[in-house]
């Protein structure tokens, strides 16, 4: 890992072209395979007057890209608040996911498609797109906030304690997304089914527009509270006698992390493990200082999450598989080698 | 520059802490004795901040405690704790360097503060290992030089305090740690130490402060503080009480 230290501009570089590559790939397969010169000659098409098949373009244009977007927003948005919060946990297996920070958004959010026509109706239809995200938001804050002070302890956080809550969080949102489900008609179950997997497939540009906000807002936030970050890993009162006033970085946190986490639910449904394995892979890679981590994290989570929705789309094409089921597969096989590992160290 | 006076703490309904007056300067190493639940972490609590007195004050600097801005207050006043939960893999230097998180003093100064507190500690070859492969022993040393690099420049006016630092050192680094304590003091800090070792305080320390059952029991210097009678009173061990043969303090002999 020392070795590791000195390449770190290298490393990132990498990562960065690893971003690159994924986006073309992301843009170019799929059903229909477009071939990588057309693909790039479709998103330079504004400076050249090249003839370009119109179904390429169609696809690319209405499908692909902004499908693309949502999977660089989801991405670095749930690898940004998986390492915010293992921060803010003082653990490195805490995870969105794992927690139930995801689960306790996903009701509120299925509450809004649901309901949400009928207990808004009174307020105008552009606001909806934005009621579901709220929803997904405030079952974040809840969830958070619940567990963290389920999980805080004198000695930091412990794992039991917080995978426990995620359980029951995970529980509770199952029974009210099932009662929801008797409530919805065939457009809305569809909606629900597809929350429980995670898929990009739903992209388009009005939703990826809503996402951005949100995301841009996490995005500039977040990466400013590192420092703090770096200090609570010490402890509260070691960060408290830094001079970090915990409480308000705390609250920062746990907000900043619903909103992102809430947005991407509300966006893609439930993808699990990015906010796990990302940060981790990030800190195997380059340290554990924040400073480094978050950003890192952000392109290392958008490329993978790009590169896993590319195998989403080709494993058993023309048909699709859910995206949270690929990073599910993927993940948890890594979140169990981790948790052996502890537990070979001496407890998690 | 610590100054406290008619200090109360209640935890729950209890009195922990009752009518404690004691001021430490620049240049002093005050070093707080007592059994087990004499009081000794409530009293550090409160003169971090940490836990509100129930009456009295606490000065820092001339100033009250809580009416300092935080990131001031950090510049000034530094805290070792018994042990620490870090569990991420910073390396040395990255640990040490948080130190340095309340000071806007520029990256040049900061690593030659770290560079120096990391010597100070005995720590410097360390310096690019992970936190996390370090014994007990190592990462207090690393904690410590954090705290020194937090309150490097602050002479004349910082206070440092240590919560029983020494309690998972060898022999050679308990001497170095409370060595290191002496130097911050004649570097112009005032030092706080809780230690259970009586000699280690009574050759280390300028004065000592005896808590029992939440009150000062006795204040003064190595002599004056540790006589047979009272430490039979207080720790309930009948003990001689020689002069070193070295130096000029107590060498108590259980």
């Amino acid at each position: 890992m020392v070795a590791a230290y000195r390449f770190k501009p290298v490393i990132t570089l990498l990562l960065l072209a690893l971003l690159l590559v994924a986006l073309l790939l992301s843009l170019a397969l799929g059903p229909v395979a477009i071939p990588l010169g057309d693909t790039l000659r479709v998103l330079l098409r504004w400076f050249s007057t090249a003839d370009l098949p119109t179904d390429q373009v169609l696809i690319i244009e209405h499908i692909r890209l902004p499908r693309t977007l949502m999977g660089i927003l989801v991405g670095a948005t749930l690898a940004l608040t998986g390492a915010a919060m293992q921060g803010l946990f003082r653990n490195p297996l805490a995870d969105p996911g794992l927690i139930g920070v995801s689960s306790g958004a996903a009701p509120g959010a299925a509450l809004m498609i649901v309901l949400g026509s009928s207990l808004l109706s009174a307020l105008p239809s552009f606001v909806l797109p934005y009621a579901t995200v709220l929803g997904a938001f405030a079952g974040g804050v809840i969830t958070t906030w619940l567990v963290y002070r389920l999980g805080q302890s004198v000695q930091g956080t412990s794992v039991a304690s917080m995978l426990l809550a995620g359980i029951a969080i995970a529980a509770i949102s199952g029974a009210v997304i099932g009662m929801l489900s008797y409530l919805a008609d065939d457009a809305m179950l569809r909606t629900l089914t597809f929350w429980n997997m995670g898929s990009l497939g739903s992209a388009n540009y009005q939703r990826v527009a809503v996402l951005a906000l949100c995301c841009a807002l996490v995005w500039w936030r977040l990466p400013r509270q590192a420092k703090a970050l770096n200090a609570l890993l010490l402890g509260e009162s070691e960060a408290r006698h830094l001079g970090v006033d915990v409480e308000r970085v705390k609250r920062e946190l746990v907000l900043l992390t619903a909103l992102g986490v809430g947005a991407c639910v509300a966006a893609a449904g439930l993808i699990g493990f990015v906010g796990l394995v990302v940060p981790h892979l990030v800190r195997l890679l380059l340290g554990a200082d924040h400073r480094r981590v978050l950003p890192v994290s952000m392109l290392l989570g958008a490329s993978l999450l790009l590169l896993a929705d590319v195998g989403a789309r080709l494993l058993i094409a023309p048909a699709e598989l859910p995206l949270g089921i690929i990073t599910a597969l993927l993940g948890a096989p890594f979140f169990l080698a981790l948790l052996m590992r502890a537990q070979r160290r001496g407890g998690v | 520059m610590l100054l406290v006076e008619g200090l109360c703490c209640e935890r729950g309904r209890n009195k922990v802490l009752r009518d404690i007056d004691f001021k430490v300067v620049a240049g002093e190493v005050l070093a707080v004795l007592g059994t087990n639940g004499a009081g000794k972490s409530t009293l550090l609590a409160s003169l971090t901040g940490e836990l509100t007195p129930s009456a009295g004050r606490v000065e820092l600097a001339g100033r009250a405690l809580a009416d300092w801005p935080p990131l001031e207050r950090a510049r000034r006043l530094a805290v070792l704790p018994q042990s620490s939960s870090l569990a991420f893999a910073f390396s040395v230097t990255e640990v040490v360097a948080m130190g340095r998180l309340p000071h806007a003093s520029g990256q040049q100064q900061d690593d030659a503060i770290v560079m120096q507190a990391m010597h100070a500690t005995d720590v410097s070859h360390l310096a690019t290992r992970s936190y996390l492969s370090l014994s007990g022993g190592e990462r207090q040393r690393v904690h410590l030089a954090r705290v020194l690099s937090q309150v490097w420049d602050a002479a004349g006016q910082g206070c440092l305090l240590l919560d029983e630092p020494t309690s998972s050192l060898d022999l050679a680094h308990q001497q170095l740690i409370l060595q290191q304590a002496r130097d911050m003091a004649a570097r112009g800090l005032a030092v706080i130490v809780v230690l259970h070792d009586l000699n280690l305080a009574a050759r280390y320390a300028d004065r000592l402060l005896l808590l029992h059952q939440g009150r000062v029991r006795s204040l003064g210097t190595p002599w004056d503080v540790l006589s047979v009678e009272r430490i039979a009173e207080v720790f309930g061990v009948v003990v001689q009480v020689e002069k070193h043969p070295l130096q000029d303090s107590p060498l108590i002999i259980v």
